[in-house]
């Protein structure tokens, strides 16, 4: 009888357990739905041909984010354009060359804690670093900022990639007496490009909605301006200041911006997945 | 006639180690670039702190003070802000991080793995200002109205925990913030979970469910016992980001500098002083005050994310045994 009592009991608590870790997944899944059906709600309603081809407007006057739109993607642009290649060379030397060496624990460690410290601070330091001497705010001050960003995801995705390369590959290479650059470079890179051009997307990802290091590099511009050497407009900053502000229209607009970003960022994340299923699955 | 042999000359062979030295130099430069810059943070912002911490000393990480006007500052309300919003977001989401954890590795179906997996890992691809636009004009007026009076109405008058509840129901403060932190650290905590869960030997799972023990039952007394220097790595992974995440709280957090023991009342974090202030403010102190915060915070986050990452490291280390 006892035993039986028992039974059920650690019975019924098991379902309670599987039960909330069901709704835990449930809850977690719903904010995501949440969140983009609100973005979807508000964000529709400002998406117009105007959105795209007019500048932030003043206060109570009709507008768009062109301008916030141009600079968001040629500060992403060029931050990707410097980022890429010295996280490709670093991943590059801890994934070839790292075996051994003192340094390469340190890189990889550092690197991770780059990758989660806070991107407020990387503002602070390129603020420090390059606005104070030049004596403005700019938009390469914004894209050194995000470059600095794309560095150790970029450097993090190219290890684990070249890591995946079969060490095969490389000793065919290297009997047929190719130089090692030249077997990196030619054959090793090539196995591994799906996988790194991921990594480059994801960090893509990761700086098209960051906000926090260019409150203090680029600022904002209310006009057009393809001036590198000066504040330039760019999305989050402008959806930073419509949210906030007490105007329906500028909070519109803000809503459109979200959802224009939100977008794209999930639809480079789920693109880059697929890279990688992809390319995992066609050896 | 002779057959030219390709014979690889002695200078081609020269070159060629030239250029793989250049090769290896070149990665291993930007491998050292990688140091240089996180030795640049540190100095850079201890430069540029060092007014304030040379006015204020020691007391500037106890001082409640935050005068533009006079020039007093004190980092104690921004510091307090950041660990209350961390620690509610550790309470919410540590245990549904890992409510995910356990689904995804012991209950879901197979086939549908992949989709749930990465559906809450998407959590993480959206941005912090996404969060901070949705928490402003959807959470905030939603706590406001429901959550918050009945706060009130069932612990505001108890004797403990009143004191934490008290006030009017605001919809902005640490609570609104906190609850935002902890969706925010759902994906990293979860995904770390799922990750070492995933490293338990079949064996010892197939023998807990061989003498009769229950899915709850293998996942206390054998999952997390065995893959807990992992978790509380992926853990301390998710308080990283929560103590340095911007623009989520700056929306909600309703930027007070001041110290209330309620958690409805505003107040502010380190990084939502400095996302406000940090380009109005006008004097050198009060700059390099900012800047204090600052190095502050990346401290913290610095000795964080480092524990996080070395408790990981250990695991990886055991699973490789």
């Amino acid at each position: 009888m006892r035993a039986a009592g028992l039974y059920a009991r650690r019975r019924a608590g098991d379902h309670v357990y599987l039960a909330l870790s069901m709704a835990a997944t449930v809850a977690g899944l719903l904010v995501l739905f949440l969140i983009l059906w609100t973005l979807v709600a508000n964000g529709l309603a400002a998406l117009s041909t105007g959105f795209f081809t007019e500048m932030t407007p003043a206060p109570g006057s009709t507008g768009g984010l062109a301008n916030a739109i141009y600079g968001s993607v040629v500060m992403t642009v060029v931050a990707t354009l410097v980022g890429t290649p010295v996280g490709v060379l670093t991943g590059t030397y801890l994934a070839e060359f790292g075996a051994g060496s003192r340094i390469a624990p340190v890189v990889r460690f550092v690197n991770d804690i780059l990758l989660s410290a806070p991107s407020i601070i990387i503002g602070l330091f390129v603020y420090e670093l390059m606005v104070v001497p030049m004596g403005n705010f700019s938009a390469w001050a914004g894209a050194a900022a995000l470059a600095i960003i794309v560095v150790p995801v970029v450097v993090r995705t190219t290890e684990d990639m070249l890591r995946l390369v079969p060490g095969g590959l490389r000793e065919a290479a290297i009997a047929l007496g190719t130089p090692q650059w030249k077997v990196i470079v030619s054959v090793i890179y090539r196995a591994a490009i799906q996988g790194m051009l991921t990594g480059v997307m994801l960090a893509v990802a990761r700086i098209a909605g960051e906000t926090a290091p260019l409150l203090f590099t680029a600022l904002n511009n209310q006009f057009w301006s393809a001036n590198m050497n000066a504040p330039m407009a760019n999305l989050p900053v402008v959806i930073f200041q419509f949210a906030l502000s007490p105007y329906a229209d500028w909070q519109k607009l803000a809503w459109g911006g979200a959802l224009l970003i939100t977008v794209t960022i999930l639809l480079l994340n789920i693109l880059a997945r697929f890279l990688v299923s992809w390319s995992n699955r066609s050896p | 006639m002779t057959i030219a042999l390709p014979l690889i000359s002695r200078r081609r062979l020269d070159r060629q180690r030239l250029q793989d030295a250049a090769f290896r130099g070149a990665t291993r430069l930007f491998a050292v670039g990688v140091l240089v810059l996180l030795g640049g943070i540190v100095v850079t912002l201890a430069f540029s702190a060092a007014p304030a911490f040379e006015r204020f000393g020691w007391g500037f990480l106890t001082s409640a003070a935050w005068n533009p006007v006079k020039d007093d500052f004190g980092a104690l309300p921004a510091i307090y802000g950041t660990l209350v919003t961390s620690a509610i977001a550790m309470l919410i989401g540590i245990p549904v991080a890992l409510g995910i954890a356990v689904f995804l590795t012991e209950l879901c179906p197979p086939p549908l793995r992949r989709p749930i997996g990465t559906l809450v890992e998407l959590l993480a691809a959206i941005p912090s200002i996404i969060y901070g636009i949705w928490g402003l004009f959807v959470l905030a007026p939603f706590l406001q109205l429901t959550v918050e009076p009945l706060l009130i109405d069932t612990f505001g008058q108890l004797p403990i925990f009143g004191p934490l509840f008290d006030g009017p129901p605001l919809g902005l403060g640490m609570l609104t913030g906190g609850i935002i932190l902890g969706v925010m650290v759902l994906p990293f905590i979860s995904a770390v979970a799922r990750d070492v869960f995933l490293t338990v030997p079949p064996m010892l799972r197939e023998s807990a469910y061989g003498v009769g023990a229950t899915t709850s039952e293998v996942v206390n007394n054998i999952v997390l016992p065995y893959t807990r220097t992992g978790v509380i790595g992926g853990v301390m992974l998710g308080l990283g980001r929560a103590l340095g995440e911007t623009m989520a709280v700056t929306f909600v957090i309703g930027n007070a500098h001041h110290i209330r023991l309620s958690l409805l009342a505003p107040g502010t974090t380190i990084s939502a002083t400095l996302a406000n202030e940090f380009t109005e403010a006008l004097s050198k102190l009060y700059v390099s005050s900012l800047f204090a915060l600052g190095f502050i915070l990346f401290v913290i986050t610095f000795i964080v994310l480092a524990a996080a990452k070395l408790m990981l490291l250990r695991l990886e280390q055991q699973a490789a045994k």
